[in-house]
């Protein structure tokens, strides 16, 4: 298999850590909440789903615990930054360190362990295909993804719920004096980007890389808060923005099999050095961040 | 007498020491237009929060068609039949106007188009229901939320201030439209501080001074005066007659000032000029939303213009067009925006602190430090001389009221001793003392010899102030016109956009 | 709903900061997490009072365990008074980590490459080296922000996966030391590259005076400077900055600068002190945790002193609890964690207090 065909078959796994987690803080951040604890509970989700398939649990039970788990602490984040009106940045970051510290804590006696990951779909006559063959050869997970992802922006620009998400991140005020409760809506939405990013972490931990080292998400959880913001949080480009770090992530095993003699370090900051200038290309764009963004975010409402 | 529609007896409502309402009885009547009257401050917005379900009552009760009831929620008041349109509109300016009535109106977006449109022909409320609402305007964002409240077929409609923000002729069309729903037994309980409109309009009227009701009248049976008199407790406070000054020396002028800005929500200006001399009162009228904050940006230097964009702005015979705010007040331009709350203040900070905000430059700072009690003694001047109510120079700004805020950023900066004084909005939601008390300052400057500049939405104030008047509309000023030779009409006419608020 | 959520208690704005709440708030979280931590421990079947004595008594028990308390501090101390600069300011420098690897390996550059370099000069160059090494990687950030609009938690946080490849880079290739039996790590130091100690018999050195003194520096930036002043409506009211004319860029920049230099010239303290090389052990998540450190202690300089205490008791007791209780240190993380948490909660009642809802709410039917 030659470096290209490598990523492309491999890109939409590499992505779907990403995409699931930047997809739940995408709602998040639509609702007007900015959670930065994404790392956080990805990690401990992670954690919580390795032990499970560890201990014989299975998958299904794994990404079900972590998604808890995810929520248990994206609630934590509501209940200080929404509840108590404590600064969101802080809060997130709290959440993080406590995400991470857990995830070490829990993983500790399970250190370089493996377990066995799951097996691939693949589509037939599709994954036939020379060169672009392996990218419809894919785990249900990716499949699922897929599919949140297509459902997702169904709902942000179609549904009722959808509108009503949007509404409250622009603008709280007026859809609580519409009746509606802004708490409850911002605490669903944070709810669900927990959920999110606990299905993420097992995803990593369990199928994609299945084995587990403290400090495995190594700072996915960051990149997918950054992909929301390249993505100008609109479901499509976020899904476009996964596919694209999916396939940087590959970079580095995909140069040592062409034969390139780049130093591995340069290889291993290749996504933080894209998300930077990335962010920067992006952001420059006043204009276009102003037009899509979302206008209370990350303010306390009262 | 029939029964009637909604009754308070004896409602209350308290925050913290403030007593909003105290004891409110109110009756509407079936098909009646009643007006709710009162100054800033009076309890008017709270009385109709409890209504709407937005707030509860400390104590009372409320009856709706003779049954008493709670309503917990804005949802509960729909139900039973009230509706009501803000004063600060709860519409998403990202959604359109069939979306933004999706989320209260339950039907396909098919069924909703439709009766947005049939609504807009049977009551003039005419608004494209595929369009975006930041592509709308002031007067065009009330019908969506009227239509909005309609199709919900209330019995009673709550209209919060809705003239405060429309110009004098889009005034005409919404009482037409009023007219029409009470006639199709709507009752409508309307908001306001402007006699003029209440007199015109409303059936009944039940006025409010300081939470307590003071009053239950037909308001055509009395005059302004009169009612006035009722809504403040005392005669209107008297104004100082400005004195004829020699022309003095233009220290702003705008020339040709086309400006698009960054923000795609924002309006952008064209050709804007103007010039503001010596012992003069310029006044900017126009409806909220037409460029204002825009063109107050510019000038008072929050937003800087490229270089390219060259010599637009001139203070004090200098291009400051690329200077910053700090740069421009050390020409001796001083400046009182529009919210006080977070822009001519910080609120977690004490007065001493928000002193320093613009008047660090009278010699507070030394050597790079604060000098904390030339400071006090700087804020203790600015309390005493501008009557602000405060325990004292350490009180937090966020806990003033609004009037005694506004008198202190007034007095902070007329301290400065500034050459041109930029006003924007002087007496937005400041009660009638405050507000008189201020605009006695700016006419003692003006008697004084500063330039000063004035944008407000409220055409009396203007009336009372200004040397001159001008108006703007779209993003663009309409010529200079001297206030002693023109009437409200004819400032109204040039408020109104070319095309859709006059159909 | 409507029901339920009236009974429940209401957050209040106070007119003004409670003073009291303000000094109690963060013995409060320390109770709280204390509390929270231990019945975790117990649940995972260790003794909890053995963890307590461990982690928090047993760090003043000896003159060395609370020397090594002293020597934790100093990072700690400065580089939480840096970053709480920028976030009094509203600018969220969470790479400190990054800007501290980078004075590490700034400093480093003058032992790796004159190894028998001799001068009282030495150390004092290095430290000054490092906090400009610092400097210079928030700088990137901070033209990011400024000129990209790029937000600064996310750079500076990405920059500093960066920074630690750059020093996995220089440890593996071309600073690895000759004669190291090929372990990633530089040359010892020479006697003249090491900051001087300060207590003799311990590790404490000379950058804990210096971190006290910038301390003091700091409090005068902050409490009485026209500088601090701006920064300060910067944070509180960003358009009140605008409306004064205080540059919001200059802001940007002087925050992460300041950051940068003290997480630079900590990272120079360590390799010139307790580590004595340039190794991958001098990134063990200082930064981070300066981040808990500013926050706990209010913000406030004088504060933030007893936080870089506590944390660095926390550190060293960790540590011990490891060794009596069997704890993994990552219980130290988890304890930082809920930490900050805990302080975000009980710092709510600062500005805030609760008032349960009146009988009177609930008339009629």
């Amino acid at each position: 298999m030659n470096a290209i065909e490598f990523i492309i078959s491999g890109m939409l796994a590499a992505a779907t850590p990403f995409l699931l987690a930047a997809l739940g803080e995408l709602v998040a951040e639509r609702s007007g909440v900015l959670n930065l604890g994404v790392e956080g509970m990805m990690a401990f989700g992670a954690a919580l789903a390795f032990i499970i398939v560890y201990n014989g649990g299975g998958h299904i039970l794994a990404f079900l615990v972590a998604g808890i788990g995810g929520v248990l602490l994206s609630l934590l984040f509501a209940f200080v930054a929404l509840g108590l009106r404590a600064n969101q940045v802080a809060t997130g970051l709290a959440i993080g360190i406590l995400g991470l510290g857990l995830s070490a804590f829990f993983g500790k006696p399970y250190e370089s362990y493996t377990i066995k990951g799951i097996s691939k779909i693949s589509i037939p006559v599709l994954s036939d295909i020379p060169v672009i063959g392996g990218l419809f050869s894919q785990d249900i997970v990716v499949w699922l993804a897929i599919l949140t992802s297509a459902g997702l922006w169904y709902a942000l620009t179609r549904m009722k719920a959808g509108l009503l998400l949007r509404a409250v991140g622009e603008n709280p005020k007026a859809v609580n004096s519409l009746g509606y409760s802004v708490f409850a809506l911002r605490i669903g939405a944070v709810a669900f980007g927990g959920l999110m990013a606990g299905i993420a972490g097992a995803y990593a931990s369990t199928v994609y890389t299945p084995l587990w080292a403290d400090g495995m998400i190594a700072g996915r959880g960051w990149i997918a808060v950054a992909l929301v913001v390249f993505g100008t949080w609109m479901v499509g480009r976020v899904f476009l923005g996964a596919c694209l770090f999916g396939a940087v992530s590959l970079a580095g095993i995909a140069a040592q099999t062409a034969g390139l003699s780049i130093p591995s370090q340069i290889l291993t900051s290749l996504p933080y050095l894209v998300t930077i200038v990335v962010l920067g290309i992006i952001s420059s764009n006043k204009r276009l961040l102003k037009l899509n963004g979302i206008a209370s975010l990350g303010e306390t409402y009262k | 007498m029939t029964t009637p529609l909604l009754s308070l007896r004896g409602v209350s409502k308290s925050y913290g020491q403030v007593h909003a309402n105290t004891a409110v009885d109110l009756d509407v009547a079936p098909n009646a237009i009643h007006a709710i009257l009162g100054e800033n401050g009076a309890g008017k917005s709270t009385l109709m929060k409890l209504i709407y379900g937005v707030e509860s009552p400390d104590e009372g009760e409320i009856f709706w068609q003779g049954e008493k009831r709670r309503i917990a929620s804005p949802s509960e008041a729909r139900k039973l039949g009230i509706g009501m349109v803000f004063q600060h509109f709860s519409l998403f300016e990202t959604l359109t106007v069939v979306e933004n009535v999706s989320l209260v109106v339950p039907g396909t977006k098919k069924e909703l188009t439709d009766k947005i449109i049939q609504f807009g022909e049977e009551f003039g409320l005419k608004v494209d229901p595929l369009s975006h609402v930041h592509s709308l305007s002031v007067g065009e964002r009330q019908r969506v939320e009227i239509i909005r409240c309609l199709m919900a077929d209330p019995k009673l409609l709550i209209l919060d201030e809705p003239t405060s923000v429309l110009p004098p002729q889009s005034v005409e069309l919404l009482f037409e439209t009023l007219r029409r729903l009470a006639e199709r037994g709507v009752s409508i309980l309307f908001i306001s501080h402007k006699l003029e409109e209440i007199r015109s309009i409303c059936t009944h009227a039940t006025i409010l001074r300081s939470g307590h009701v003071t009053g239950n009248v037909s308001p055509r049976d009395f005059d302004t005066h009169e009612l006035a008199k009722m809504m403040i407790g005392r005669d209107m406070p008297e104004t100082i007659p400005a004195k004829p000054m020699p022309r003095g020396l233009k220290q702003l002028e705008l020339a040709n000032l086309t400006h698009i800005m960054e923000d795609p929500f924002a309006v952008s200006l064209h050709d804007v000029s103007l010039q503001v001399r010596e012992g003069e009162i310029l006044g900017i009228a126009g409806v909220s939303g037409n460029g204002q904050s825009e063109l107050a940006e510019l000038i008072s230097g929050e937003t800087v213009l490229p270089p390219s964009e060259g010599e637009r702005i001139v203070m004090m015979g200098q291009d400051v067009s690329t200077l910053n705010a700090a740069a421009r007040r050390k020409l001796g331009f001083a400046f009182v925006p529009e919210d006080r709350l977070g822009q001519g203040a910080v609120p977690e900070l004490s007065l001493t602190k928000n002193s320093l905000l613009t008047a660090h430059s009278k010699g507070l700072i030394k050597r790079g430090m604060v000098n904390l009690s030339k400071a006090t003694r700087f804020t203790n001047e600015c309390i005493e001389a501008y009557d602000v109510r405060t325990p004292g120079p350490e009180a937090e700004a966020g806990a003033l009221s609004g009037g005694n805020l506004q008198k202190f950023i007034v007095g902070r900066e007329i301290m400065l001793e500034p050459k041109l004084l930029f006003v924007n909005q002087p007496t937005w939601g400041v009660d009638i003392g405050a507000s008189a008390a201020i605009r006695k300052r700016l006419i003692e400057l003006r008697n004084q010899g500063c330039a000063i500049l004035v944008i407000s939405e409220e055409i009396e104030e203007l009336f009372e102030l200004s040397d001159h008047i001008q108006v703007l509309n779209q993003g663009r000023l309409s010529p200079r016109f001297k206030t002693s030779e023109i009437q409200p009409e004819d400032i109204g006419r040039h408020m109104i956009s070319s095309a859709e608020d006059v159909a | 709903m409507g029901l339920a959520l009236s009974k429940l208690p209401r957050l209040v704005r106070r007119e003004r900061a409670s003073m009291p709440m303000m000094l109690i708030a963060p013995f409060a979280a320390l109770g709280l997490a204390v509390l929270t931590n231990l019945v975790l421990y117990g649940m995972l079947g260790k003794n909890p009072l053995i963890v307590l004595h461990a982690m928090l008594i047993e760090p003043f028990l000896s003159m060395y365990s609370f020397s090594e308390v002293l020597l934790k501090a100093s990072p700690l101390l400065l580089i939480a008074q840096g970053l709480a600069i920028g976030f009094r300011a509203k600018v969220f420098n969470i790479g400190a980590e990054g800007q501290f690897v980078l004075g590490a390996i700034f400093a480093s550059a003058i032992p790796v490459w004159y190894p028998n370099i001799t001068g009282v000069w030495v150390w004092p160059l290095m430290l000054l080296l490092g906090a400009l090494g610092g400097l210079c990687w928030a700088s990137i950030t901070a033209f990011w922000r400024v000129r990209l609009n790029a937000n600064e938690i996310l750079v500076s946080l990405m920059l500093s996966f960066v920074a630690i490849q750059v020093l996995n880079y220089l440890l593996l290739g071309p600073w690895k030391d000759p004669m190291g039996f090929n372990f990633p790590q530089s040359v010892m130091f020479p006697l003249d590259a090491m900051v001087p100690t300060l207590i003799p018999g311990t590790r404490v050195n000379v950058s804990l005076l210096l971190a006290l003194a910038l301390s003091v520096v700091a409090w005068f930036f902050v409490q009485r400077s026209f500088a601090g002043y701006k920064l300060e409506v910067g944070g509180l009211a960003p358009r009140a900055a605008r409306y004064a004319g205080f540059s919001q860029s200059k802001a940007i920049w002087i925050s992460l600068l300041i950051g940068g230099f003290a997480a630079g010239l900590a990272g120079a303290a360590e390799v010139a002190g307790p580590v004595g090389q340039l190794q991958r052990s001098i990134s063990t998540g200082y930064g981070y945790a300066a981040i808990i450190v500013a926050y706990l202690g209010g913000l406030h300089p004088i504060g933030i002193v007893l936080s870089s205490f506590l944390m660095a008791t926390l550190y060293i007791g960790g540590d011990n609890a490891m060794v009596t209780a069997g704890l993994p240190i990552a219980a130290v993380h988890v304890f930082q964690g809920s930490l900050l948490l805990a302080y975000l909660i009980l710092a709510t009642f600062v500005r805030n207090r609760l008032e349960w809802p009146t009988p009177h709410g609930e008339q009629g039917a």
